[in-house]
């Protein structure tokens, strides 16, 4: 390798390693192997579920041998980048197992469609990452393999559900992986490690191959260290899918340069100049603690500096979308999960008396006690005589948190607000589950709705632990995320911080 | 309203969960601290509100998407068995259904 010390590879993004890559300062290979070697010794952290050295030094090479045609530049940013991917996206170079003894060791017949755009794109895949049992949770207490620790406290959550990937991206294990996002999944980790996930519109990414938790509000979404690395990772993952029948036929804008634009009437002082940004109160009620309000107030101040104008909007029933998220989603679940039935794949008890029992024992042997919860809720909401009085009730509630969102647009471009009530809480600190539902309250909302939400690193609350800011946008306004979280992100250096010793 | 350990057996068995009695005791306190803030829920009036089953029909008609009625897929038997906990002459074995 020349011109490059190795032992800072780890410190760059995406941006970063496309350019050494395309200068030739390194090849992909030396940079997979770096990554290889950091992540074989931080197993503790518990970030992945799978590694495979040979299928990535083969992509590696294979991404080198391309780059020495010629092939690279602006278009090929990913290629011979590593990454990894949430183990809810099946894979068939690697087992997919949701994090749940229900798939051990399961293998996959095909690649997720997300999977195999970023694939396509020349990116390199390390292995799969360390997550909530089928996506269910927001601290990686679920997983049914390993609790993943928070590198900036070991003894914190990683949050989760896609826990394993934030805390890879913030220990600086890789420079970006993908995360799915059903009530706050993307958001919520990303916020806690101090690092930027965005969950683009629903329908953006393909669900084609994500494991299915909650069909109507599953996302897939990228997490990086910045907001232009998110949106090369975005820029792959989008795009009409017909293998998914809510993939939206949406053109796909180019989502680098809505991140660099200059805004009509901006200026450098102030790129976001004319941007209004509304500030819904039930997000700054008494609800998130004082550490976290302190950080979010700050990113917002440096918005305004920027050129932005805060607004005061209301979202009336940001409460509601508790019970509402946790009929729907847990409703969506029971069905999804019925497909676990021990006979074509996944868990099969040992010993049953007959076909019946071979459903019950499989499926109690296979699920943790989370999912089986969900299960619980969501099969008693669809049952005889409770459907309308539950289920009907919250998809009609829903719409009034939707509806309530586009009155909020008219007076504003974006909607801002913590991502979390509090830091990262210590592991092992939370014994009811009911309490864990609330603190998803402001990731909820936006989901239910269908919206995209990106979190930044707004600096540390409490014992130096990371705070992200939730940015919202209307449909389709990925671009617009993007470009207000870059802006900040020039402006201040939060996402640049790293967990001492990394 | 309050479920008891019927309910929790009853549902259970819907799901097709076998569960031990203490899963099952906790479970019955869990699922009645759930359904205690699922009440705010039940009182809110929404006659004539329209369910939104898919978020994007907030803005936008949706329509479930029709194909071709067509093959599109290969044969790939072998690849989908190869997780399968019984398989035997390419078929997925289960226990005895019919004496």
């Amino acid at each position: 390798m020349s011109g490059m010390n190795s032992s800072e590879l780890h410190q760059l993004g995406v941006v970063e390693l496309a350019r050494l890559l395309d200068q030739r300062q390194v090849s992909s290979v030396e940079l997979t192997r770096h990554l290889l070697g950091r992540i074989a010794g931080s197993t503790d952290l518990g970030a992945f579920l799978a590694v495979d050295e040979d299928v990535a030094l083969a992509q590696a090479a294979a991404a080198d041998a391309w780059r020495s045609r010629g092939i690279g530049g602006p278009a090929h940013t990913l290629l011979g980048v590593p990454l990894a991917h949430k183990d809810i996206f099946v894979t068939r170079d690697f087992p997919s197992t949701a994090a749940s003894k229900m798939l051990d060791s399961y293998r996959s017949p095909f690649d997720a469609t997300v999977v195999s755009q970023l694939a396509q794109a020349g990116a390199v895949t390390l292995g799969k990452l360390n997550c909530d049992e089928f996506a269910m949770g927001g601290a990686n207490e679920n997983s049914a393999y390993a609790v993943a620790r928070n590198p900036w406290n070991r003894e914190r959550i990683a949050g989760g559900s896609s826990g394993g990937s934030a805390v890879a991206v913030a220990a600086r294990l890789l420079p970006a992986a993908t995360g799915t996002d059903t009530g706050g999944s993307v958001r919520q980790p990303a916020a806690l490690n101090g690092i930027t996930g965005i969950k683009p519109t629903y329908g953006r990414c393909s669900r084609y191959g994500m494991i299915a938790f909650a069909s109507s509000l599953d996302q897939a979404g990228p997490m990086a260290r910045s907001a232009l690395d998110c949106a090369h990772l975005l820029q792959a993952m989008s795009g009409f899918d017909a293998r998914d029948s809510t993939s939206a036929d949406q053109p796909v804008p180019d989502f680098v340069a809505a991140t660099i634009a200059q805004r009509d009437g901006a200026s450098t002082a102030q790129p976001l100049k004319g941007l209004r940004i509304g500030l819904p109160r039930e997000f700054f009620g008494e609800g998130v603690s004082a550490d976290v309000l302190a950080a979010t107030r700050s990113a917002l101040t440096e918005l305004e500096k920027l050129g932005a104008t805060l607004v005061e909007v209301s979202l009336p029933r940001t409460e509601l979308s508790i019970p509402v998220y946790y009929i729907i989603a847990p409703a969506e679940a029971s069905s999804n999960l019925s497909r676990f039935d021990g006979v074509r794949y996944g868990h099969r008890a040992e010993t049953y008396k007959d076909l019946n029992d071979l459903y019950r024992k499989s499926r109690s042997e296979g699920f943790g006690p989370e999912v089986k919860r969900r299960i619980m809720i969501g099969t008693y909401v669809l049952s005889h005589g409770y459907y309308d009085a539950y289920y009907l009730q919250a998809q009609k509630l829903r719409r009034m948190i939707a509806d309530d969102f586009q009155a909020a647009f008219q007076q504003c471009d974006l909607i801002a607000g913590p991502v979390a009530p509090t830091v990262a809480r210590p592991i092992g600190s939370q014994h009811d589950p009911v309490a864990e539902y609330l603190a998803d309250i402001f990731t909820l909302p936006a989901s239910l709705a269908g919206l995209p939400g990106i979190s930044v690193p707004a600096g540390f609350g409490a014992e130096g632990l990371p705070v992200g800011l939730q940015l919202i946008g209307n449909y389709w306004q990925e671009g617009a995320l993007l470009h207000a979280s870059h802006a900040l992100q020039q402006a201040t250096d939060w996402h640049r911080k790293a967990p001492a010793g990394t | 309203m309050s479920l008891t350990s019927e309910d929790v057996q009853r549902i259970a068995q819907l799901a097709r969960l076998e569960l031990s009695s203490s899963e099952q005791d906790v479970l019955l306190r869990q699922l009645n601290d759930f359904f205690g803030i699922v009440e705010q829920m039940r009182s809110v009036d929404t006659r004539g509100v329209e369910p939104l089953y898919t978020p994007l029909s907030t803005i936008q008609e949706v329509a479930l998407r029709l194909r071709d009625d067509a093959v599109t897929e290969l044969d790939q038997r072998e690849a989908n068995q190869r997780s399968a906990p019984a398989v035997e002459a390419g078929l997925f074995l289960v226990p005895r259904v019919i004496e």
